[in-house]
């Protein structure tokens, strides 16, 4: 069933701080590591030893610069399914493939009944989807369904790979239904936003901007200061200086 | 957005088709010969079968197409499955009570014509309901795709009315020229929307850095390129697209109007403005896709959705 599911009470999703992402791309490769032996058709590469190499994965991270001059940053962006409230990539598909979990929200795709279109992908304002090459069916992050409610792991491993694996804690997962939750404070009290709100998708993943410049009052330190001590004396001097005249 | 040609060839084929059968029910065409009744149902089921044998073409699972009829509460893509299946489920009956008891009474006809209507919009709303490609998120889109399938039908019609030596009627032909006028001066309409619409969307509102300064994109996700990009960051047309619109304009619009004002009952030169519509909307259906830009395309190097950009 395609249309969208009363708004459930539990809203599973991600919390990305982009003040701390350093883009190792660690989330990226453990995302495909977990998830092509798990959940679905394994995630097949083309030519990946070949001049263009492509596949499908289900987490990406680009990197933007924003701003000019000394306040500019890059900016490393990871970015994966979104979880939208209202997901246009269910409402979407024509066969009934791609569902939106009435009980925590988590958007999948069942396989054995995705023909392969490819509209919600077209749907999907964020580029969360991408096509299976070998498989022909519909590939996304499924928050790693198979781990978060897996009593055969360790608690701590009961996290999306991506959240378990990143080295810098830049990945929170949790409980966007729950006002009290870590997730909904950290982004009330960083300003958490959504990627493209005008689209309409209400994304439950939410974005922590980087923190503002720390301004610096010392200002002994400065290159200039450091490369007049490089200036070289006695011997050097006179080799520096000859060597300048030979042209 | 990648031009399929699967999807070029579905769309502007099943159009003719369903634009040919919406003219046909209505009992303009005597159908009294068996050739001729021959001759028109395999026209019509030729067309809207190859169409839509062509739309499962670009599937990863074709074998699986039967479930795409499920999901029409929410998905215009299911909802036009259904819909083409009820056409043609009907017009084999019209067919079948035309070769056995004759004409079916007009009734019939206006239902299967409104069915006709409804499956050409339903084909537009798959991509008019994309919020995320902001040029066919606009009313003008499935009114073009009604008025191309419209137009194109009659030329037809006009074509076999010609072609098995039956009698043109004079109103006949001035509804053709103005659906034909009609069609491509909206679309027309529709191409100017797209050039000076601007999106609500930009690189700024796609990362949420707007506040720190302009956003660039420094470097992709990865080294080569990715299913997105392939399915919708296609770039070749926008080039020559104002050429293309106006060879579309040439071959869709003013070579049949030429044909169907001095073309007389010649069932040689009505095809070739049936030929002609064709290429026109071939073009024009390439350019549909090619000049469209996915807002997805933003996260990978364009800082605008605007076409000049």
């Amino acid at each position: 069933m395609t249309s969208l599911p009363e708004p459930s009470a539990i809203k599973l999703g991600l919390v990305i701080d982009l003040d701390i992402c350093v883009g190792c791309q660690a989330c990226v490769v453990n995302c495909k590591e977990w998830n092509t032996s798990g959940y679905g058709a394994p995630l097949s590469d083309e030519s990946a030893y070949g001049a263009q190499p492509s596949g499908s994965w289900l987490n990406r991270v680009h990197a933007f610069e924003a701003g000019v001059g000394e306040d500019a940053k890059t900016v490393h962006f990871p970015k994966s399914c979104l979880h939208c409230e209202d997901a246009p990539c269910v409402t979407a598909c024509p066969t009934g493939a791609s569902f939106k979990r009435a009980e925590d929200g988590i958007v999948l795709v069942n396989e054995d009944w995705c023909i392969g279109c490819g509209l919600c992908a077209w749907s999907c304002p964020y580029g969360a989807r991408e096509m299976d090459p070998a498989e022909g069916v519909m590939k996304k992050c499924t928050l790693c369904v198979d781990r978060i409610y897996n009593e055969n792991l360790p608690e701590e491993d009961r996290v999306p790979a991506c959240v378990r694996t990143c080295p810098t804690n830049a990945r929170h997962f949790g409980d966007f239904g729950d006002p009290n939750s870590d997730v909904s404070i950290m982004v009330a009290e960083r300003g958490g936003y959504d990627l493209l709100p005008e689209q309409g998708t209400k994304p439950v993943n939410k974005y922590l901007p980087p923190r503002p410049r720390r301004q610096s009052n010392d200002e002994s330190v400065s290159l200039l200061a450091m490369a007049d001590v490089a200036t070289p004396k006695g011997f050097w001097r006179w080799m520096d200086s000859t060597l300048e005249k030979l042209g | 957005m990648h031009p399929a040609w699967s999807i070029i060839f579905f769309t502007s084929i099943s159009g003719l088709g369903l634009g040919l059968a919406g003219l046909i029910v209505l009992g303009l065409l005597d159908l009294s010969l068996f050739s001729h009744l021959l001759i028109a149902s395999s026209a019509v089921f030729g067309l809207i079968g190859a169409g839509l044998l062509s739309s499962t073409l670009h599937l990863g699972h074709p074998e699986r197409a039967w479930r795409a009829l499920s999901q029409w509460r929410s998905s215009w893509l299911s909802r036009e499955g259904v819909l083409a299946v009820l056409v043609l489920a009907s017009l084999a009956c019209w067919f079948l009570f035309t070769l056995f008891f004759g004409p079916p009474p007009l009734w019939c006809g206006i239902l299967i014509l409104l069915m006709i209507v409804a499956t050409v919009y339903a084909t537009s709303m798959i991509y008019g309901s994309l919020k995320t490609v902001a040029c066919w998120h606009h009313p003008l889109t499935p009114v073009c795709y009604l008025m191309f399938s419209a137009c194109g039908g009659s030329v037809a019609f006009l074509t076999m009315l010609a072609l098995f030596g039956q009698p043109t009627p004079q109103m006949l032909k001035e509804i053709t020229l103005t659906f034909l006028v009609g069609a491509w001066t909206l679309k027309y309409a529709w191409w100017w929307a797209l050039d000076n619409r601007g999106s609500a969307s930009n690189i700024e509102t796609a990362t949420g850095l707007g506040t720190i300064g302009k956003v660039r994109s420094l470097m992709p996700p990865h080294t080569s390129e990715n299913y997105l990009q392939k399915e919708m960051g296609f770039v070749v047309a926008r080039r020559h697209a104002i050429k293309l619109r106006y060879i579309s304009i040439f071959f869709g619009a003013l070579l049949p109007i030429v044909c169907v004002i001095f073309g007389g009952s010649s069932a040689g030169i009505l095809s070739m403005a049936t030929i002609f519509h064709m290429i026109g909307i071939f073009v024009e259906r390439w350019l549909f896709f090619a000049e469209a830009k996915h807002v997805v395309t933003l996260y990978y190097g364009d800082e605008q959705l605007s076409i000049s950009s």
